[in-house]
């Protein structure tokens, strides 16, 4: 078939997007339940999940959808990270449906309130840390022969891999706090100012240890990096900038800017990750186009993608217009 | 004893895609219902169809809510335990599951909200179009789905080049031979669940006394759709059966419990299939009715197991007493329905308990015939992925472990005992709460709460403190 365009740099990009709005989206409310457990009372932990309650779901969509994405756009990734990952696969999807399920039951609960609770609060942090040992698994790279995974049951669990599941989950909580900052009044806000800078300066200490730990793991990596200092130094430059921000903003008591600063800390370390790693989907052996499916696959999807991905859009705008402005005690008003 | 990670895997299949069955069977016939309720609230009037929907709309969101959580984890479990069948049919399986989920988040985003929160919001006929658009979308759904497993039954439009197949027909890999077969077998198979639940559950409130005027109605419709749909599926199946044998003809032998190639084949009523010494134990037969049936031809001839290898054999006990299972319970259903006619030219279909009682037990029977169903047709592949080109074994993660395969398999089976034993106990509460309950006003503080499905159900968990 005649390949008028590469629809392999289409599909990253797709992906690519797909994955930061997840992270960015499902973040902050995987968030509330790592913080559920340290909130200052049961009424602030009410408000906590209220905030978050009318679009976790939506969030979680791009998760669904950038995994089904994968299957079809870039197989190998999709065969060799979930064998690879098949236990941290396994948490991180009891994770997401314990929590799942406590949206839907902590509501309808009298008794057993408190077990919904806990199950929203583990699930959570099972679910950030199972992605944040993803990431590190990823930064570490895959054993293969052929096309095929050869590696052990949990060669992805490395201390690596575990400080960046630890660092995710900070990372999460950060985007939780200041998402609360942004969304809540009194009590519950003054709490969220007091955490964010802690939750911030546990984030960078993880990034720091990433930034020093990969070009050493990753010869290219550091080639990359030390060889020629080139523009992609301003991706941590922003990164610093940002975190700058988050503390400013918090200490002059400014609402929306933390958040937004902290969604700058994530986007500007994905595009740094992505820097990094270019064009490596399967690090150490295999870029984009080794890991593609068949173009007329490609071709076939895309189709479907652009005339769903806005009406997805639009519906997530929609949503976050009505349930905009601040939470009060027993959801929006 | 060695952990096989095989056996486990399957084990795993099995029972994560059992347990997710149940759910859409039942939300695809139960959204065409509500569709047909509001459309009959729309063009009569009455009040009545009105009071059945939304108590069913309830019933729809909760199931419909753990089908879509317990379906997540199918998608992974592909890539997880499946790999190199996954690698290999990435071409066709990635962008045909993935439009399976674009379908459902489109409906989530656009009409399920509309249908389920919508009522008093928008207009009436707009509400009914969402009703119509959100049964719609899970057969489209369906369509995917059964368009990627009737490719593993009979593959067609694809070629394997280095490994990896590669679409050649995408009209060939959708539309194969067994698809249209298999889809109007599982739509017809929804639309009996939805009646047979509605059926039972509308006789249970019937015997309570409760609502008699809407549940009578609703028994009504749903014993006509019983009246007409059990026949008709037994056509279907026959047909779906005829196709088989053409092109999976092993599996009609282990249906059969047919170990030699003959002719005038008789059906087996009973038997215990013995699979190492390739025979049957305790045969109670129909002469050549079996011929008959597959061939419509009583000296007919039928192929048998030993046409195979013992190693390409299916595990013949478990396909062929599945078979008899769903068919056994497709005639019972013949049977009730013919009952309920029977009654109602009497005018005492709402009034015999005997009856009642029987449709109460008759609404756990689609599900069962619905599992034993997909027992034959999956197992009855075996020991082939995609038949005749790829094995289990072949397709299977080459990296996976029996240990890690059983710590999954335990994992998931703790998951779904404590989480969807959750949510079965808690549509048991919507059951009970009833269309009373479902049409009571409820507090306002919950309306601008989650609007999740689950949240178009009003009961709790749990009693009050």
């Amino acid at each position: 078939m005649e390949q008028a365009f590469d629809l392999t740099i289409i599909w990253a990009g797709l992906i690519g997007f797909g994955l930061m709005m997840y992270v960015l989206m499902d973040g902050f409310d995987l968030g509330q339940g790592i913080l559920f457990p340290f909130a200052p009372n049961e009424k602030a932990r009410d408000t906590m999940m209220n905030s978050v309650a009318p679009i976790w779901d939506g969030n979680e969509t791009w998760l669904v959808l950038g995994g089904a994405g994968l299957l079809a756009a870039f197989p190998l990734v999709y065969s060799v990270f979930l064998p690879a990952l098949y236990i941290g696969v396994f948490l991180l999807l009891a994770g997401l449906i314990f929590r799942g399920i406590a949206f839907e039951f902590r509501f309808k609960a009298n008794k057993s309130k408190h077990l919904w609770s806990w199950s929203f609060a583990v699930g959570s942090t099972v679910a950030s840390f199972a992605q944040g040992a993803v990431v590190g698994a990823y930064i570490q790279g895959f054993e293969t022969e052929g096309f095929v995974y050869s590696g052990g049951a949990l060669d992805w669990l490395t201390p690596f891999t575990v400080i960046t599941g630890l660092g995710l989950v900070a990372g999460y909580a950060l985007l939780g706090s200041t998402w609360l900052i942004l969304k809540t009044e009194g009590e519950l806000q003054e709490w969220a100012y007091k955490i964010t800078p802690r939750l911030l300066g546990a984030l960078l200490a993880v990034f720091l240890i990433v930034s020093i730990y990969t070009p050493f793991i990753d010869p290219s990596v550091k080639t990359r990096w030390f060889d020629n200092i080139s523009i992609i130094w301003i991706l941590p430059a922003l990164v610093a900038y940002c975190a700058f921000v988050v503390i400013r903003s918090v200490q002059k008591k400014q609402e929306g800017m933390p958040f937004v600063a902290t969604m700058g800390i994530f986007l500007f370390s994905y595009l740094g990750l992505i820097a990094s790693k270019w064009p490596y989907i399967v690090p150490p052996k295999f870029t984009i186009w080794d890991a593609a499916s068949a173009y007329n696959s490609q071709l076939f999807l895309l189709l479907g993608f652009l005339f769903v991905i806005p009406i997805i859009l639009g519906y997530t705008s929609w949503t976050y217009w009505v349930f905009r402005g601040k939470v009060k005690e027993g959801g929006y008003h | 004893m060695e952990l096989d990670p095989l056996m486990l895997s399957r084990m795993q299949f099995a029972f994560v895609v059992c347990f997710h069955a149940i759910f859409p069977v039942f939300t695809i016939g139960l959204a065409s219902t509500i569709a047909g309720f509001e459309a009959l609230h729309f063009k009569t009037g009455n009040p009545v169809w009105l009071t059945l929907s939304k108590f069913w709309i309830q019933v729809f969101a909760v199931v419909f809510g753990i089908g879509v959580v317990s379906g997540i984890v199918m998608s992974f479990q592909f890539g997880t335990n499946w790999s190199n069948f996954s690698y290999a049919t990435a071409n066709f399986l990635g962008p045909v599951l993935s439009y399976e989920v674009l379908t459902a988040f489109f409906l989530e985003a656009s009409f399920l909200g509309v249908l389920l929160f919508g009522r008093d919001k928008v207009p009436q006929g707009v509400h009914l179009f969402a009703a119509i658009m959100v049964a719609t979308g899970t057969f489209i759904s369906s369509f995917w789905i059964l368009a990627a497993n009737s490719l593993m039954q009979t593959p067609d439009g694809l070629e394997l080049i280095n490994g990896m197949y590669v679409v050649r027909s995408w009209t060939d890999a959708l539309f194969t031979a067994s698809f249209g077969y298999r889809f109007m077998h599982m739509g017809l198979a929804s639309f009996l669940t939805a009646a047979l639940v509605v059926a039972g559950v509308s006789a249970w409130f019937i015997l309570q006394k409760r609502e008699l005027e809407a549940n009578r109605k609703a028994l009504s419709v749903a014993l006509w759709f019983l009246l007409i749909l059990a026949p008709a599926q037994t056509l279907v199946g026959d047909y779906h059966g005829l196709n088989t044998l053409k092109y999976q003809p092993t599996k009609v032998a282990a249906m059969e419990g047919n170990w030699e190639t003959s002719k005038g084949v008789p059906l087996l009523l009973f038997a215990i299939p013995d699979q190492e010494n390739q025979t049957n134990h305790f045969e109670i037969a129909i002469p050549k009715l079996a011929s008959l049936i597959l061939t419509h031809d009583w000296d007919g001839e039928l192929p048998g197991l030993k046409e195979v290898a013992v190693e390409e054999q299916p595990p013949v006990f478990a396909v062929f007493w599945a078979f008899r299972i769903m068919v056994g319970l497709g005639l019972l259903m013949i049977v009730f329905g013919v009952w309920g006619l029977v009654l109602r030219l009497g005018g005492r279909y709402y009034q015999t308990p005997l009856f009642l009682n029987g449709l109460r037990l008759m609404s756990i029977s689609p599900f069962i015939a619905v599992l034993a169903g997909w027992v034959v047709t999956e197992m009855g592949r075996a020991p082939w992925l995609i038949y005749g080109q790829m094995t289990h074994a072949q397709g299977l993660t080459p990296s996976l472990t029996g240990g890690m395969a059983l710590f999954t398999l335990i994992g998931y089976i703790v998951v779904y005992s404590l989480v969807f034993s959750a949510g079965i106990y808690y549509l048991l509460k919507v059951f009970r709460g009833g269309l009373e309950k479902a049409n009571a006003p409820h507090e306002m503080d919950e309306i601008e709460r989650p609007m999740r499905p689950f949240s178009a159900a009003h009961a709790a968990i749990d009693e009050e403190v």
